[in-house]
Protein backbone atom coordinates (compact mmCIF):
# COMPACT_ATOMS: atom_id res chain seq x y z
CA UNK A 1 0.00 0.00 0.00
CA UNK A 2 1.03 3.39 -0.70
CA UNK A 3 0.77 6.07 1.64
CA UNK A 4 0.03 9.16 1.13
CA UNK A 5 3.28 10.98 1.65
CA UNK A 6 5.19 8.12 -0.49
CA UNK A 7 2.79 9.06 -3.18
CA UNK A 8 3.81 12.93 -3.22
CA UNK A 9 7.19 12.30 -2.82
CA UNK A 10 7.14 9.32 -5.34
CA UNK A 11 5.00 11.88 -8.13
CA UNK A 12 7.80 14.69 -7.59
CA UNK A 13 10.77 12.41 -7.43
CA UNK A 14 9.15 11.09 -10.98
CA UNK A 15 9.05 15.04 -12.42
CA UNK A 16 12.25 15.11 -11.40
CA UNK A 17 13.74 12.40 -12.74
CA UNK A 18 12.84 10.57 -16.33
CA UNK A 19 9.45 10.54 -17.46
CA UNK A 20 9.60 7.31 -17.78
CA UNK A 21 9.89 6.24 -14.28
CA UNK A 22 7.03 4.98 -12.83
CA UNK A 23 6.09 6.42 -9.23
CA UNK A 24 7.18 3.08 -7.57
CA UNK A 25 10.69 3.23 -8.98
CA UNK A 26 11.27 6.52 -8.37
CA UNK A 27 10.79 5.89 -4.78
CA UNK A 28 13.74 3.90 -5.25
CA UNK A 29 15.76 7.01 -6.11
CA UNK A 30 16.49 8.35 -2.89
CA UNK A 31 20.14 6.56 -1.79
CA UNK A 32 22.37 6.38 1.22
CA UNK A 33 25.74 5.41 0.19
CA UNK A 34 28.20 3.38 2.79
CA UNK A 35 31.90 4.78 2.89
CA UNK A 36 33.07 1.61 0.81
CA UNK A 37 33.21 0.57 -2.69
CA UNK A 38 30.10 -0.36 -4.64
CA UNK A 39 27.85 1.01 -1.04
CA UNK A 40 24.57 2.90 -2.61
CA UNK A 41 21.80 1.68 -0.91
CA UNK A 42 18.34 2.74 -1.74
CA UNK A 43 16.19 4.28 1.27
CA UNK A 44 13.34 2.41 1.43
CA UNK A 45 10.70 2.67 3.55
CA UNK A 46 8.61 -0.79 4.74
CA UNK A 47 5.71 -1.15 6.75
CA UNK A 48 6.29 -0.40 10.56
CA UNK A 49 9.43 1.47 9.76
CA UNK A 50 11.48 4.37 8.80
CA UNK A 51 12.97 4.75 5.74
CA UNK A 52 15.77 2.31 5.93
CA UNK A 53 19.10 1.63 3.77
CA UNK A 54 17.91 -1.44 1.83
CA UNK A 55 20.44 -3.99 1.05
CA UNK A 56 18.59 -6.68 -0.37
CA UNK A 57 15.00 -6.56 -1.03
CA UNK A 58 13.71 -10.35 -1.41
CA UNK A 59 14.61 -11.67 1.14
CA UNK A 60 14.34 -8.25 3.18
CA UNK A 61 17.64 -7.22 4.39
CA UNK A 62 17.31 -3.47 5.92
CA UNK A 63 20.22 -1.22 7.55
CA UNK A 64 19.56 1.21 10.36
CA UNK A 65 20.76 4.57 9.18
CA UNK A 66 24.06 5.58 11.19
CA UNK A 67 22.51 8.52 12.77
CA UNK A 68 19.83 7.03 14.65
CA UNK A 69 22.13 5.73 17.54
CA UNK A 70 22.32 9.21 18.66
CA UNK A 71 18.70 9.37 18.65
CA UNK A 72 18.58 7.92 22.26
CA UNK A 73 19.98 4.78 24.02
CA UNK A 74 17.38 2.55 22.61
CA UNK A 75 16.73 1.78 19.25
CA UNK A 76 12.96 2.68 17.93
CA UNK A 77 11.33 -0.16 16.66
CA UNK A 78 10.84 1.71 13.18
CA UNK A 79 14.74 2.14 12.95
CA UNK A 80 15.71 -1.17 14.36
CA UNK A 81 17.61 -3.26 11.21
CA UNK A 82 15.89 -6.68 9.32
CA UNK A 83 17.63 -9.32 8.49
CA UNK A 84 16.24 -12.79 6.61
CA UNK A 85 17.95 -15.64 4.98
CA UNK A 86 14.85 -17.22 3.38
CA UNK A 87 12.71 -15.56 0.94
CA UNK A 88 9.08 -17.77 2.23
CA UNK A 89 8.74 -14.97 5.15
CA UNK A 90 4.98 -14.50 7.50
CA UNK A 91 3.57 -11.40 5.58
CA UNK A 92 0.35 -12.38 8.00
CA UNK A 93 0.20 -13.51 11.29
CA UNK A 94 -3.16 -14.45 12.99
CA UNK A 95 -2.55 -13.98 16.61
CA UNK A 96 -5.66 -16.27 18.33
CA UNK A 97 -4.23 -19.24 15.58
CA UNK A 98 -0.29 -19.29 16.11
CA UNK A 99 1.02 -21.95 18.53
CA UNK A 100 4.64 -22.38 20.18
CA UNK A 101 5.62 -26.12 19.83
CA UNK A 102 7.55 -27.55 22.29
CA UNK A 103 9.16 -31.16 21.61
CA UNK A 104 11.67 -33.56 21.22
CA UNK A 105 12.93 -35.01 24.62
CA UNK A 106 10.80 -33.23 27.29
CA UNK A 107 7.82 -35.25 29.17
CA UNK A 108 5.20 -33.21 27.99
CA UNK A 109 5.22 -31.83 24.74
CA UNK A 110 3.53 -28.28 24.88
CA UNK A 111 1.42 -26.86 22.27
CA UNK A 112 1.02 -23.15 23.68
CA UNK A 113 -1.03 -20.01 22.04
CA UNK A 114 0.71 -16.85 21.93
CA UNK A 115 -2.41 -15.96 25.32
CA UNK A 116 -0.77 -18.80 27.08
CA UNK A 117 2.95 -17.60 26.67
CA UNK A 118 1.69 -13.84 27.73
CA UNK A 119 -0.50 -15.33 30.93
CA UNK A 120 2.88 -17.04 32.09
CA UNK A 121 5.45 -14.49 34.83
CA UNK A 122 6.69 -11.80 31.86
CA UNK A 123 10.40 -10.19 32.09
CA UNK A 124 12.31 -7.38 30.57
CA UNK A 125 15.26 -6.93 29.48
CA UNK A 126 17.52 -4.02 27.61
CA UNK A 127 19.38 -6.20 25.35
CA UNK A 128 21.70 -5.39 22.13
CA UNK A 129 21.11 -7.06 18.49
CA UNK A 130 23.71 -7.15 16.26
CA UNK A 131 24.36 -9.46 12.82
CA UNK A 132 27.53 -11.40 12.82
CA UNK A 133 28.41 -9.47 9.71
CA UNK A 134 27.58 -5.86 10.97
CA UNK A 135 30.37 -3.85 9.50
CA UNK A 136 31.32 -6.58 6.72
CA UNK A 137 31.13 -4.48 4.07
CA UNK A 138 34.63 -2.78 5.38
CA UNK A 139 36.61 -6.11 5.26
CA UNK A 140 39.63 -5.66 3.58
CA UNK A 141 39.97 -7.67 1.62
CA UNK A 142 36.34 -7.44 0.68
CA UNK A 143 34.51 -10.80 1.62
CA UNK A 144 31.54 -11.97 -0.11
CA UNK A 145 28.19 -11.90 1.38
CA UNK A 146 26.08 -8.57 3.05
CA UNK A 147 27.81 -5.88 2.41
CA UNK A 148 26.73 -3.99 5.77
CA UNK A 149 28.03 -0.74 7.43
CA UNK A 150 27.42 -0.88 11.16
CA UNK A 151 23.84 -0.53 11.10
CA UNK A 152 22.76 -3.52 11.89
CA UNK A 153 22.65 -3.46 15.39
CA UNK A 154 19.96 -1.71 17.54
CA UNK A 155 19.52 -2.15 21.47
CA UNK A 156 15.61 -2.54 23.03
CA UNK A 157 13.73 -3.39 25.75
CA UNK A 158 12.37 -7.07 25.77
CA UNK A 159 9.26 -8.28 26.95
CA UNK A 160 8.92 -11.87 27.36
CA UNK A 161 8.98 -15.14 29.48
CA UNK A 162 12.16 -16.82 30.47
CA UNK A 163 12.86 -20.14 27.85
CA UNK A 164 13.77 -22.13 31.38
CA UNK A 165 9.81 -21.34 32.45
CA UNK A 166 8.61 -22.99 29.18
CA UNK A 167 11.32 -25.86 29.41
CA UNK A 168 10.37 -26.57 32.80
CA UNK A 169 7.17 -26.72 31.87
CA UNK A 170 7.60 -29.41 29.38
CA UNK A 171 10.13 -31.48 31.38
CA UNK A 172 13.76 -31.19 29.61
CA UNK A 173 14.35 -35.45 30.01
CA UNK A 174 17.93 -36.24 31.80
CA UNK A 175 20.45 -36.69 28.15
CA UNK A 176 19.17 -33.33 26.25
CA UNK A 177 21.68 -32.13 24.47
CA UNK A 178 20.86 -28.99 22.93
CA UNK A 179 17.33 -27.23 22.24
CA UNK A 180 16.95 -26.28 18.35
CA UNK A 181 14.41 -22.76 17.00
CA UNK A 182 12.76 -23.07 14.22
CA UNK A 183 10.43 -20.16 13.19
CA UNK A 184 7.59 -19.51 10.30
CA UNK A 185 10.21 -18.11 7.42
CA UNK A 186 10.53 -21.01 5.25
CA UNK A 187 13.06 -21.66 2.35
CA UNK A 188 11.27 -21.21 -1.13
CA UNK A 189 12.89 -24.29 -2.32
CA UNK A 190 12.74 -27.51 -0.18
CA UNK A 191 16.59 -28.80 -0.80
CA UNK A 192 16.87 -25.21 0.39
CA UNK A 193 17.88 -25.90 4.15
CA UNK A 194 15.01 -24.19 6.66
CA UNK A 195 16.90 -21.65 9.38
CA UNK A 196 16.87 -23.62 11.88
CA UNK A 197 19.29 -22.63 15.15
CA UNK A 198 20.64 -24.43 18.16
CA UNK A 199 21.62 -24.19 21.98
CA UNK A 200 23.24 -25.98 24.27
CA UNK A 201 21.04 -27.28 26.68
CA UNK A 202 22.41 -25.43 29.78
CA UNK A 203 22.43 -22.20 27.62
CA UNK A 204 19.20 -22.59 26.86
CA UNK A 205 18.13 -22.92 30.43
CA UNK A 206 20.30 -20.20 32.06
CA UNK A 207 17.45 -17.75 32.76
CA UNK A 208 18.43 -15.26 30.79
CA UNK A 209 17.69 -16.67 27.29
CA UNK A 210 14.31 -14.97 26.16
CA UNK A 211 10.77 -15.46 24.47
CA UNK A 212 9.91 -12.36 23.76
CA UNK A 213 6.79 -10.86 22.70
CA UNK A 214 7.04 -7.29 22.91
CA UNK A 215 9.68 -4.89 21.97
CA UNK A 216 10.12 -1.24 23.07
CA UNK A 217 6.39 -1.84 24.84
CA UNK A 218 4.67 -2.67 21.50
CA UNK A 219 4.09 -5.98 19.74
CA UNK A 220 7.15 -6.68 17.43
CA UNK A 221 7.45 -5.44 14.31
CA UNK A 222 6.38 -8.03 11.82
CA UNK A 223 9.87 -7.92 10.16
CA UNK A 224 11.78 -8.01 13.73
CA UNK A 225 9.76 -11.48 14.46
CA UNK A 226 6.33 -10.65 15.34
CA UNK A 227 4.43 -12.59 17.09
CA UNK A 228 7.56 -14.16 19.06
CA UNK A 229 11.32 -14.18 18.70
CA UNK A 230 13.98 -15.65 20.73
CA UNK A 231 15.97 -13.75 22.75
CA UNK A 232 19.37 -14.53 23.28
CA UNK A 233 21.45 -11.99 25.25
CA UNK A 234 25.35 -10.86 24.54
CA UNK A 235 24.96 -13.36 21.44
CA UNK A 236 25.12 -12.43 17.87
CA UNK A 237 21.49 -12.22 16.12
CA UNK A 238 21.72 -15.35 13.79
CA UNK A 239 20.43 -16.96 17.37
CA UNK A 240 17.67 -14.71 17.79
CA UNK A 241 15.04 -16.76 15.64
CA UNK A 242 12.03 -14.22 14.50
CA UNK A 243 8.51 -15.63 14.49
CA UNK A 244 9.43 -18.92 16.77
CA UNK A 245 7.18 -21.25 16.62
CA UNK A 246 8.96 -24.94 17.20
CA UNK A 247 11.33 -25.82 20.12
CA UNK A 248 12.40 -28.84 20.13
CA UNK A 249 15.23 -30.53 22.43
CA UNK A 250 17.44 -33.12 21.50
CA UNK A 251 19.81 -35.59 23.23
CA UNK A 252 22.87 -35.07 20.08
CA UNK A 253 24.71 -32.11 18.77
CA UNK A 254 22.55 -30.84 15.90
CA UNK A 255 24.35 -30.76 12.79
CA UNK A 256 21.70 -28.42 10.47
CA UNK A 257 23.36 -26.14 7.80
CA UNK A 258 23.25 -23.37 9.80
CA UNK A 259 24.73 -24.56 12.65
CA UNK A 260 27.29 -27.25 11.10
CA UNK A 261 28.43 -25.00 8.49
CA UNK A 262 27.36 -21.28 8.58
CA UNK A 263 27.53 -18.87 11.05
CA UNK A 264 31.26 -20.18 11.67
CA UNK A 265 34.18 -18.46 12.70
CA UNK A 266 37.86 -19.22 13.40
CA UNK A 267 38.56 -21.54 16.37
CA UNK A 268 40.69 -19.13 18.47
CA UNK A 269 40.81 -16.48 20.84
CA UNK A 270 40.61 -13.68 17.95
CA UNK A 271 38.17 -15.69 15.91
CA UNK A 272 40.49 -14.14 13.32
CA UNK A 273 43.23 -15.45 10.57
CA UNK A 274 45.93 -13.32 8.56
CA UNK A 275 43.74 -11.62 6.03
CA UNK A 276 43.43 -13.57 2.71
CA UNK A 277 44.20 -16.88 4.65
CA UNK A 278 42.55 -20.01 4.93
CA UNK A 279 40.67 -21.59 8.30
CA UNK A 280 41.70 -24.70 9.83
CA UNK A 281 39.55 -25.60 12.56
CA UNK A 282 35.94 -23.56 13.42
CA UNK A 283 33.47 -22.97 16.06
CA UNK A 284 29.89 -21.63 16.31
CA UNK A 285 29.91 -18.41 16.54
CA UNK A 286 28.75 -17.05 20.13
CA UNK A 287 28.84 -14.31 22.58
CA UNK A 288 29.75 -10.36 20.75
CA UNK A 289 33.24 -8.61 21.21
CA UNK A 290 33.63 -5.25 22.72
CA UNK A 291 32.40 -2.58 19.93
CA UNK A 292 32.34 1.66 20.43
CA UNK A 293 30.89 3.88 18.14
CA UNK A 294 30.67 8.00 18.28
CA UNK A 295 27.49 8.61 17.16
CA UNK A 296 27.25 12.57 16.97
CA UNK A 297 30.20 13.35 14.73
CA UNK A 298 30.11 11.85 11.24
CA UNK A 299 33.63 10.94 9.73
CA UNK A 300 34.91 14.15 7.49
CA UNK A 301 32.29 16.45 10.12
CA UNK A 302 33.39 20.35 11.48
CA UNK A 303 34.03 21.53 14.34
CA UNK A 304 34.72 24.49 15.93
CA UNK A 305 38.38 25.15 17.01
CA UNK A 306 39.52 26.12 20.56
CA UNK A 307 36.08 25.30 21.72
CA UNK A 308 35.23 22.40 23.79
CA UNK A 309 33.57 19.81 21.38
CA UNK A 310 31.07 17.64 22.79
CA UNK A 311 31.70 14.04 21.68
CA UNK A 312 29.10 11.29 22.52
CA UNK A 313 28.31 7.19 21.85
CA UNK A 314 27.55 4.17 23.07
CA UNK A 315 29.68 0.68 23.66
CA UNK A 316 28.67 -2.74 24.10
CA UNK A 317 30.31 -5.93 24.87
CA UNK A 318 29.04 -9.75 24.95
CA UNK A 319 27.24 -9.44 28.21
CA UNK A 320 30.38 -8.64 31.07
CA UNK A 321 29.56 -4.94 31.07
CA UNK A 322 31.66 -1.73 29.70
CA UNK A 323 33.68 -0.80 32.31
CA UNK A 324 35.52 1.84 30.64
CA UNK A 325 35.35 3.82 27.22
CA UNK A 326 38.46 5.58 26.36
CA UNK A 327 38.59 8.34 23.70
CA UNK A 328 42.01 10.02 21.95
CA UNK A 329 41.72 12.77 19.96
CA UNK A 330 45.20 12.59 18.40
CA UNK A 331 44.98 9.66 16.09
CA UNK A 332 45.87 6.86 19.16
CA UNK A 333 48.64 8.39 20.54
CA UNK A 334 46.95 9.73 23.83
CA UNK A 335 44.00 8.36 25.70
CA UNK A 336 41.15 9.55 27.97
CA UNK A 337 38.25 8.09 29.94
CA UNK A 338 35.25 9.19 29.03
CA UNK A 339 32.02 9.91 31.26
CA UNK A 340 29.97 6.64 31.14
CA UNK A 341 25.74 7.07 31.04
CA UNK A 342 23.71 5.62 33.55
CA UNK A 343 24.02 1.67 33.27
CA UNK A 344 21.19 -0.11 31.95
CA UNK A 345 21.93 -3.52 32.14
CA UNK A 346 25.24 -6.10 31.19
CA UNK A 347 23.14 -6.52 27.42
CA UNK A 348 22.65 -2.79 26.90
CA UNK A 349 23.95 -0.38 24.87
CA UNK A 350 26.29 2.26 27.56
CA UNK A 351 26.37 5.88 26.50
CA UNK A 352 29.94 7.44 27.22
CA UNK A 353 30.18 11.39 26.23
CA UNK A 354 33.14 13.84 26.48
CA UNK A 355 34.18 17.18 25.71
CA UNK A 356 37.93 18.11 24.08
CA UNK A 357 39.22 21.21 22.53
CA UNK A 358 41.01 20.70 19.15
CA UNK A 359 43.44 23.33 17.39
CA UNK A 360 42.58 25.01 13.93
CA UNK A 361 43.37 21.41 11.51
CA UNK A 362 42.32 17.75 11.26
CA UNK A 363 42.17 15.60 13.89
CA UNK A 364 41.49 11.85 14.07
CA UNK A 365 39.57 11.07 16.74
CA UNK A 366 39.14 6.82 18.07
CA UNK A 367 37.75 5.31 20.61
CA UNK A 368 37.85 2.17 22.34
CA UNK A 369 35.81 0.32 24.74
CA UNK A 370 37.16 -2.04 27.45
CA UNK A 371 34.83 -4.75 29.87
CA UNK A 372 34.65 -6.01 33.13
CA UNK A 373 36.68 -8.70 32.15
CA UNK A 374 39.36 -6.86 30.41
CA UNK A 375 38.80 -7.34 26.67
CA UNK A 376 38.92 -4.25 24.19
CA UNK A 377 39.42 -3.44 20.81
CA UNK A 378 41.75 -4.14 18.64
CA UNK A 379 43.28 -1.24 16.33
CA UNK A 380 43.81 -2.91 13.26
CA UNK A 381 40.72 -4.80 12.10
CA UNK A 382 40.80 -8.58 12.54
CA UNK A 383 39.70 -10.69 9.60
CA UNK A 384 38.05 -14.04 8.80
CA UNK A 385 36.71 -15.24 5.78
CA UNK A 386 33.18 -14.82 6.39
CA UNK A 387 33.18 -11.06 7.52
CA UNK A 388 31.86 -11.74 10.90
CA UNK A 389 32.52 -10.18 14.34
CA UNK A 390 34.37 -6.61 13.08
CA UNK A 391 35.34 -4.90 16.35
CA UNK A 392 38.03 -2.44 15.07
CA UNK A 393 38.88 0.86 17.08
CA UNK A 394 36.66 2.85 14.96
CA UNK A 395 38.13 6.27 13.73
CA UNK A 396 36.32 9.60 13.06
CA UNK A 397 38.06 12.03 11.23
CA UNK A 398 37.13 15.89 11.76
CA UNK A 399 38.39 19.40 10.54
CA UNK A 400 38.51 21.81 13.50
CA UNK A 401 38.14 25.40 12.02
CA UNK B 1 8.19 -24.77 10.41
CA UNK B 2 4.74 -23.57 8.34
CA UNK B 3 1.75 -22.86 10.44
CA UNK B 4 -1.61 -22.21 9.00
CA UNK B 5 -0.49 -19.40 6.81
CA UNK B 6 -3.62 -18.00 4.84
CA UNK B 7 -4.23 -18.24 1.23
CA UNK B 8 -3.06 -15.30 -1.07
CA UNK B 9 -4.47 -12.15 0.50
CA UNK B 10 -6.21 -10.00 -2.16
CA UNK B 11 -4.81 -6.67 -3.09
CA UNK B 12 -7.37 -4.70 -1.66
CA UNK B 13 -7.63 -6.90 0.99
CA UNK B 14 -3.99 -6.75 2.23
CA UNK B 15 -4.41 -3.23 2.37
CA UNK B 16 -7.09 -2.75 4.12
CA UNK B 17 -5.30 -5.25 6.77
CA UNK B 18 -2.11 -2.84 6.31
CA UNK B 19 -4.30 0.17 6.74
CA UNK B 20 -5.84 -1.47 10.20
CA UNK B 21 -1.95 -2.27 10.81
CA UNK B 22 -1.97 1.35 10.59
CA UNK B 23 -4.47 2.78 12.52
CA UNK B 24 -2.96 0.82 15.72
CA UNK B 25 -2.40 -2.46 17.26
CA UNK B 26 -5.02 -5.17 16.04
CA UNK B 27 -7.01 -6.16 18.24
CA UNK B 28 -7.34 -9.37 19.61
CA UNK B 29 -8.15 -12.03 16.52
CA UNK B 30 -7.11 -9.13 14.09
CA UNK B 31 -4.28 -11.14 12.03
CA UNK B 32 -1.34 -9.05 11.72
CA UNK B 33 -0.30 -8.51 8.15
CA UNK B 34 1.85 -6.20 6.22
CA UNK B 35 2.55 -5.49 3.05
CA UNK B 36 5.96 -5.55 1.13
CA UNK B 37 7.45 -2.61 -1.10
CA UNK B 38 7.38 -3.82 -5.29
CA UNK B 39 10.58 -5.66 -5.98
CA UNK B 40 12.13 -2.91 -8.90
CA UNK B 41 16.41 -4.88 -8.52
CA UNK B 42 16.98 -6.29 -11.84
CA UNK B 43 20.15 -7.49 -13.62
CA UNK B 44 22.56 -5.53 -15.22
CA UNK B 45 22.11 -6.47 -19.29
CA UNK B 46 24.84 -8.58 -20.91
CA UNK B 47 25.78 -11.64 -22.20
CA UNK B 48 23.77 -14.48 -20.52
CA UNK B 49 21.99 -12.37 -18.51
CA UNK B 50 18.67 -14.60 -19.09
CA UNK B 51 19.94 -17.46 -17.36
CA UNK B 52 20.82 -15.68 -14.64
CA UNK B 53 16.95 -14.36 -14.47
CA UNK B 54 15.70 -17.96 -15.12
CA UNK B 55 17.71 -19.37 -12.71
CA UNK B 56 18.39 -16.91 -9.95
CA UNK B 57 15.58 -14.98 -8.84
CA UNK B 58 12.97 -17.69 -8.00
CA UNK B 59 14.77 -17.73 -4.19
CA UNK B 60 16.34 -14.30 -4.38
CA UNK B 61 16.05 -10.72 -5.89
CA UNK B 62 19.20 -9.39 -8.16
CA UNK B 63 20.65 -7.05 -5.49
CA UNK B 64 21.77 -10.08 -3.70
CA UNK B 65 24.06 -9.82 -6.43
CA UNK B 66 24.51 -5.90 -7.34
CA UNK B 67 25.63 -5.29 -3.71
CA UNK B 68 28.85 -7.33 -3.63
CA UNK B 69 32.18 -6.41 -4.18
CA UNK B 70 33.30 -5.84 -7.66
CA UNK B 71 36.59 -5.39 -8.51
CA UNK B 72 39.85 -8.33 -10.04
CA UNK B 73 39.42 -10.32 -7.30
CA UNK B 74 35.28 -10.73 -7.30
CA UNK B 75 36.08 -11.97 -10.93
CA UNK B 76 35.66 -15.84 -12.37
CA UNK B 77 36.52 -17.62 -9.06
CA UNK B 78 34.62 -15.72 -7.04
CA UNK B 79 31.47 -16.27 -8.84
CA UNK B 80 32.24 -19.65 -9.60
CA UNK B 81 32.40 -20.59 -5.68
CA UNK B 82 29.14 -18.72 -5.27
CA UNK B 83 27.41 -20.66 -7.88
CA UNK B 84 28.41 -23.69 -7.12
CA UNK B 85 27.14 -23.27 -3.57
CA UNK B 86 24.15 -21.99 -4.82
CA UNK B 87 23.80 -25.54 -6.03
CA UNK B 88 25.23 -28.03 -3.26
CA UNK B 89 24.37 -25.73 -0.40
CA UNK B 90 21.25 -24.14 -1.06
CA UNK B 91 19.77 -26.96 -3.83
CA UNK B 92 19.23 -24.81 -6.56
CA UNK B 93 18.46 -27.19 -9.72
CA UNK B 94 20.95 -25.24 -12.48
CA UNK B 95 21.89 -27.68 -15.42
CA UNK B 96 25.22 -27.21 -16.05
CA UNK B 97 25.04 -25.33 -19.00
CA UNK B 98 23.20 -22.59 -17.33
CA UNK B 99 25.69 -22.84 -14.50
CA UNK B 100 28.23 -22.36 -17.25
CA UNK B 101 26.26 -18.87 -19.01
CA UNK B 102 25.28 -17.44 -15.60
CA UNK B 103 29.20 -17.25 -14.04
CA UNK B 104 30.46 -16.19 -17.52
CA UNK B 105 27.19 -13.27 -17.61
CA UNK B 106 28.21 -12.48 -13.89
CA UNK B 107 32.39 -12.36 -14.44
CA UNK B 108 32.09 -10.51 -17.50
CA UNK B 109 29.16 -8.39 -16.28
CA UNK B 110 29.79 -7.29 -12.06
Amino acid sequence: MLHRRQLIQGGAAALAGSAIASPMKALALETATLPFANGERPLVQYPQKRKLLRLTTRPPQLETPFSVYDEGVVTPNDAFFVRYHLADIPLAVDPDKFTLEVKGKVDKPLKLSLADVKAMPPVELLAVNQCSGNGRGFFEPRVAGGQAGNGLMGNARWKGVVLKTVLDLAGVQPGAKQATFDGLDEPVLEATPDFIKALDIDHARDGEVMLAYEMNGADIPMLNGYPLRLVVPGHYGTYWVKHLNEITVIDTMFDGFWMKSAYRVPANACACVEPGAKVAATAPIGRFNVRSFITNLADGATVKAGAPVLIRGVAFDGGYGVSDVLLSPDGGATWASTQLGADLGKYSFREFQASVSLPSGEHVLKIRAINRIGQSQPDVALWNPAGYMRNVVEAVRVSAV
Amino acid sequence: MRQGKPAALSIAGASLMALALLLGAPASGAPASIELPEEVATFKAGPGVEAAQNNCLGCHSADYINTQPTGPKFGKDFWTAEMTKMIKVFGAPVADDDARKIVDYLAATY
